[in-house]
């Protein structure tokens, strides 16, 4: 741990934040100064999230300690964050948001301040930006909208702001913009404010951080200046070195015609298991989503579907809540057996007791509510689901969240025996131990794929080099 | 860009004012002051009303119970108002208050805003009932008189409509408070991390919604001298066409006032115009669905045509 | 299962015996079976427009039929003119009424997807639409029912009236449907969750297409049997309906949040409304009351439907 001259701004001892079994953060010292720029660099799930939010104050700690230096709150102390998800107002202008977050602006009047610190503010980060502080939000485009929620977070809102958080604030700025925010951060940091600067560009981290902070599994693996790190070593600390090898290299296999191309390059062959990696958000569930609604109509569902797809995020895309599990199993083939349109139910109970035992889902009655199995059961109440059809392409959208290690396993094992049988699978997964086990990777970057990696070169190396940006920041 | 920005105002604007050409032109006599109240008389409580919806829709909420509740309002202003002006003004307070207190109802247990208002309008109709059980009553001297003025230059109905739209464009638009109202029905979790009382907010906008109302079923009665228990149930959909009309939509907080009293106003002028047009009486309801099927029409237009460029 | 208070049905079901019971304690039991008989009566032409909304709301959030008093309007006296008062055209108005609710339903699917607009102004937009086509048809005009049919609608058999037999017979197709049919388990999915339905295979357009054609013929079939039933169509015919239809599904237990429905629940439901109508006549009470005392008891529904849903999570 450095020492610095002045008191730190915010200073974590030991804090660890647990979400049921899960341990999102394990136990992290952490102080920010003014003056400091901290880098915050991890693969999917390290705790990123986790950290900025006990840092910023959205969340309490499950152990440890979080201590503020003036007033003992984030919102005393400076501390503001500006998210990846956009959190304006879309209906409100651009001087009217940061109303929302700036209760000193009031009386009659109110918006000729608003409009001059707005304006300021967007002056200071973003010469030439060229928004209109008058401007309704859901008319700019989503880097405008990106630089606006910059702007708020740097303007002083009545009081100062001192540590700022900006998490993967380039996301969709351009690299001339990207570079205009760079530049400010030095300024603001030579000013005496602090930063803590997430991104997945490297190239960004080592030209403003003066610290890069590394995590992995909720821990700090690595903490140093920043020039005390190379590009290299940077993503070999972020990995896991003990990677066992020889487990990909299976004897090649054959596989059939080609039955998936899309529009942006993805392409499977029959039998093959083809895997989607990069960091999570960049744009691999869009396209799958893409993939499936463009193969399947909203009009009419065919007896034999071509598609079915495997949600991981269970609530918004996957379980139907007030059912059963077996009505679960069963929504995607209720036309198989079908007569005079009515559900075959002996049939609908056989292929629900089949797959509780064939998957093992842990309850003792099929008729159970979905919602009393655990998020790993739920989970294989969906792969059964996909699974029980007939349909050649399986879609599945990072499917292992929140699924135990013997689970995974049984899966890995029956995705392996269905492929063999011919059946495509497109597999979107954050965890690069997964994506390893595939026939084929395309690593996304931006939206866009950034590498298609095939055979021996599927390694999480590999991945990683293409998942970050390594060239400089122009 | 400005233009744009400000495009939800324009396409309200326009239909009113190709309306109201085309009713100069099939009727060059309503182009005068008494002409003029005439097409618009009964458009102040309407855009009243539409305002008190628009509060609602504004927090991403609907209600079902304006009408009713405009008409309670009516049957308490033709009666105990008249009578026994103390007690009608704290009646009508404790509307008010009914209201704010819904909102936070609403919210504290999320309750489904449709079914809670609908269950509501049976109650104030009930209540209306009880107050006055057969048609009758009638208005305060003062209120008549106010309803009935004559401003020079332009009617009244004119006049109020302008004040109306000022007034709650200030409320809505310009202060700081209705911004940050606006904002809980663009984005309430953004409000709400940025330390303000949703619930409370949210109290507010009902609040309003009932003080429009009340102001709606005054001007009602100010208008017919008398009241019924159901003299005002069309105020329902009337209202939420006309917040539509205006420019505003059902969720994100997006609602203009002055568009909101530019659709009463159009509505209001849609069934003048209608008798203008010696169309007979039997399609007069039907155009005013047609008028409201094609402007909802050209706005999907207009957005798709934005969303091009 | 072991619990029958358990199943969000009952209540509307113990509602209305407690309202019937407390009407006869009154009259020390005389008139039980007339009271029956006029409830069953009413209560059809309720639970007939209340299951087809019972089928919208289980859409989801935001989709609602305000056109059903239009529609039953509608159908109504298109089917009367039809008609024309002569005698064996009862099926010929039956095939009207059910076409122009059958149009009906379409002309609101069509202005909800083409138009995207949201299911509450595009059905009411159309309703201004369809009143207006009713008056004109009826115009001035009071057409009498065929006598056959007139005999029929207010006529019993094996002592129950018929037009309860046909709501009866509807309420045991619709929980078929939703029960056993495919069509039943799409629509109840994509009430749950459209997206989750849409990605599980599920063609949600032509649910919701569908759905929005059923309540529409449904308002014209309980249309064209209240005017057969009171003697002919008049235009307010079908006001009291627009409430009423979502009363009694939010009585009845069916999830305002979608994906549940519940069709004993909505014959319960249009039972207790007639009977609570009838218990606070009987104890003098007037109509000022009695609609408070409605309102009152569907807040109190939704209030606990929500604090028991909040329990179980």
């Amino acid at each position: 741990m450095t020492d610095h001259e002045s008191a730190p701004i915010v200073a974590l001892t030991e804090a660890a934040k647990h979400f049921g079994p899960v341990r999102a953060l394990d136990g992290v010292s952490l102080s920010v100064a003014p003056g400091d720029c901290i880098g915050l660099v991890g693969h999917n799930g390290a705790g990123k999230s986790t950290l900025v939010n006990l840092v910023n104050g959205g969340l309490a700690p499950s152990s440890g300690e979080i201590r503020f230096d003036t007033g003992g709150t984030a919102l005393g102390a400076g501390v503001r964050s500006v998210f990846q998800e956009l959190s304006l107002c879309p209906n409100l202008t651009v001087a009217e948001n940061l109303r929302i977050s700036h209760s000193a602006l009031k009386g009659p009047g109110w918006r000729r301040p608003a409009r001059a610190e707005i304006r300021q503010s967007l002056d200071t980060v973003f010469p030439d930006h060229g928004i209109d502080p008058d401007a309704e939000v859901d008319t700019l485009s989503i880097a405008e909208r990106q630089m606006v929620e910059i702007a708020i977070g740097f303007a002083p809102r009545g009081t100062e702001a001192r540590l700022v958080i900006l998490d993967e604030p380039t996301s969709s700025l351009d690299a001339g913009i990207a570079e205009q925010l760079l530049a400010h951060v030095r300024r603001f940091c030579a000013g005496g404010g602090a930063v803590i600067f997430i991104s997945h560009m490297l190239g960004e981290i080592f030209d403003v951080a003066t610290r890069i902070v590394v995590l992995k599994d909720g821990k700090v693996v690595a903490e140093r200046p920043a020039d005390g790190f190379t590009r290299q070593g940077l993503v070999d600390a972020m990995g896991h070195v003990t990677a066992e090898e020889g487990e990909t290299s299976e004897t090649a296999r054959s596989f059939g015609a080609e039955i998936v191309r899309s529009p942006e390059g993805l392409s499977a062959r029959e039998g093959e298991v083809v895997g989607l990696s990069g960091l999570a958000g960049h744009g691999q569930a869009a396209a799958l989503a893409r993939l499936y609604l463009s193969r399947t109509s909203s009009w009419h569902a065919r007896k034999a579907p071509e598609v079915v797809f495997v949600a991981g995020d269970r609530t918004r895309d996957g379980i139907l809540p007030l059912w059963s599990i077996l009505r679960n199993v069963s929504i995607s083939i209720l036309q198989q057996g079908a007569r005079w349109g009515l559900v075959d139910r002996a049939a609908e109970e056989a292929t629900a007791a089949e797959w509780k035992k064939r998957i093992g889902i842990r309850t003792d009655d099929v008729t159970n509510p979905i919602l009393s199995l655990s998020g790993g059961n739920q989970q294989k109440v969906l792969f059964a689901r996909a699974l029980a059809s007939s349909a050649p392409v399986i879609i599945m959208d990072d499917p292992m969240r929140g699924v135990d290690v013997g689970t995974k396993q049984d899966v890995y094992a029956m995705i392996r025996a269905e492929a063999a049988r011919g059946r495509t699978f497109l597999w979107y997964s954050t965890e690069t131990e997964e994506v390893c086990q595939c026939d084929r990777v395309f690593v996304f970057r931006n939206h866009e794929i950034s590498a298609e990696l095939t055979g021996a070169d599927i390694t999480e190396e590999r991945i990683l080099e293409a998942s970050f940006e390594m060239q400089e920041a122009s | 860009m400005s233009l744009l920005a400000r495009y939800r105002i324009i396409l309200p604007a326009v239909s009113l004012a190709v309306l109201l050409a085309a009713t100069f032109w099939m009727q060059p006599r309503a182009m005068s002051y008494f002409g003029l109240n005439l097409l618009f008389n009964l458009a102040v409580p309407i855009a009243l009303a539409t305002i008190a919806q628009m509060m609602i829709i504004m927090v991403n909420d609907i209600d079902l119970s304006v009408g009713a509740f405009v008409s309670l309002v009516a049957c308490i202003t033709a009666t105990f108002l008249n009578d026994a002006p103390v007690l009608g003004l704290a009646m009508l307070l404790a509307l008010i208050v009914t209201y704010a207190v819904m909102g936070a109802v609403i919210h504290a247990l999320d309750l489904p805003a449709i079914v809670v208002t609908l269950g509501m309008s049976f109650v104030w109709g009930g209540i209306a009932l009880f107050i006055l059980p057969s048609p009758g009553g009638s208005s305060p001297g003062w209120l008549r008189t106010l309803m009935t003025v004559k401003p020079p230059l332009a009617p009244m109905a004119v006049v109020a409509s302008v004040v109306i739209a000022v007034v709650t464009h200030f409320l809505v638009i310009r202060s700081g408070l209705g911004t940050v109202l606006r904002g809980v029905g663009g984005n309430a979790r953004s409000v709400q991390r940025a330390g303000w009382p949703v619930i409370r907010l949210k109290a507010l906008a009902y609040g309003l919604a009932g003080l429009f109302g009340v102001l709606a079923g005054m001007a009602l009665v100010g208008l017919t001298t008398s009241a019924d228990a159901n003299i005002a149930l069309r105020y329902t959909l009337l209202s939420i066409a006309g917040v539509i009309l205006g420019g505003g939509e059902f969720t994100g907080g997006k609602v203009s006032p002055t568009g909101a009293v530019i659709g009463a106003l159009t509505l209001t002028l849609a069934s003048s115009f209608l008798s203008f047009l010696r169309l007979s009486p039997d399609w007069q309801i039907g155009a005013q669905g047609a008028i409201l099927i094609l402007v909802l029409t050209a706005r999907l237009v207009f957005r798709q045509k934005r969303a091009e460029a | 299962m072991t619990n029958p208070f358990a199943k969000p049905w009952i209540w509307s079901w113990v509602a209305a015996a407690l309202a019937f019971a407390l009407t006869l304690g009154l009259t020390s039991g005389r008139g039980a079976g007339e009271l029956a008989y006029a409830a069953l009566s009413f209560g059809a032409f309720a639970a007939i427009v209340g299951l087809g909304q019972m089928l919208v709301i289980t859409l989801g959030p935001g989709n609602v039929d305000l056109s059903i008093p239009a529609t039953m309007t509608l159908s109504a006296t298109l089917a009367l003119k039809a008609m024309g008062s002569d005698e064996g055209t009862a099926l010929l108005g039956l095939v009207v009424a059910l076409g122009a609710g059958l149009g009906a339903g379409l002309a609101n699917y069509a202005l909800i997807f083409l138009l995207r607009l949201p299911p509450i102004i595009a059905t009411l937009a159309a309703s201004l639409v369809y009143q207006s086509f009713a008056i004109w048809s009826n115009r001035g005009l009071r057409i009498k029912p065929p006598e056959g049919l007139a005999d029929f609608a207010t006529g019993r058999f094996l002592g129950l009236p018929n037009v309860a037999w046909v709501g009866l017979a509807l309420a045991i197709v619709v929980w078929v449907v939703l029960e056993r049919s495919v069509w039943g388990r799409w629509l109840l999915a994509t009430g749950q969750q459209m997206r989750v339905a849409r990605l599980a295979g599920v063609p949600v357009e032509l649910v919701r297409a569908s759905t929005y054609v059923t309540v529409a013929v449904f308002a014209a079939l309980s249309g064209y049997l209240l005017a057969s039933f009171s003697g002919g169509a008049a235009l307010n015919m079908g006001t009291e309906y627009l409430l009423m239809s979502i009363a009694v599904v939010v009585i009845g237990g069916t999830s305002i949040a979608g994906g549940y429905s519940n069709v004993p629940g909505v014959w319960g439901a249009a039972l207790f409304m007639f009977l609570v109508v009838s218990m606070l006549n009987s104890y003098g009470a007037g109509a000022g009351v009695r609609n408070v005392l409605t309102g009152a008891i569907i807040i109190a529904i939704v209030i606990a439907a929500s604090t028991k849903k909040r329990g179980r999570a």
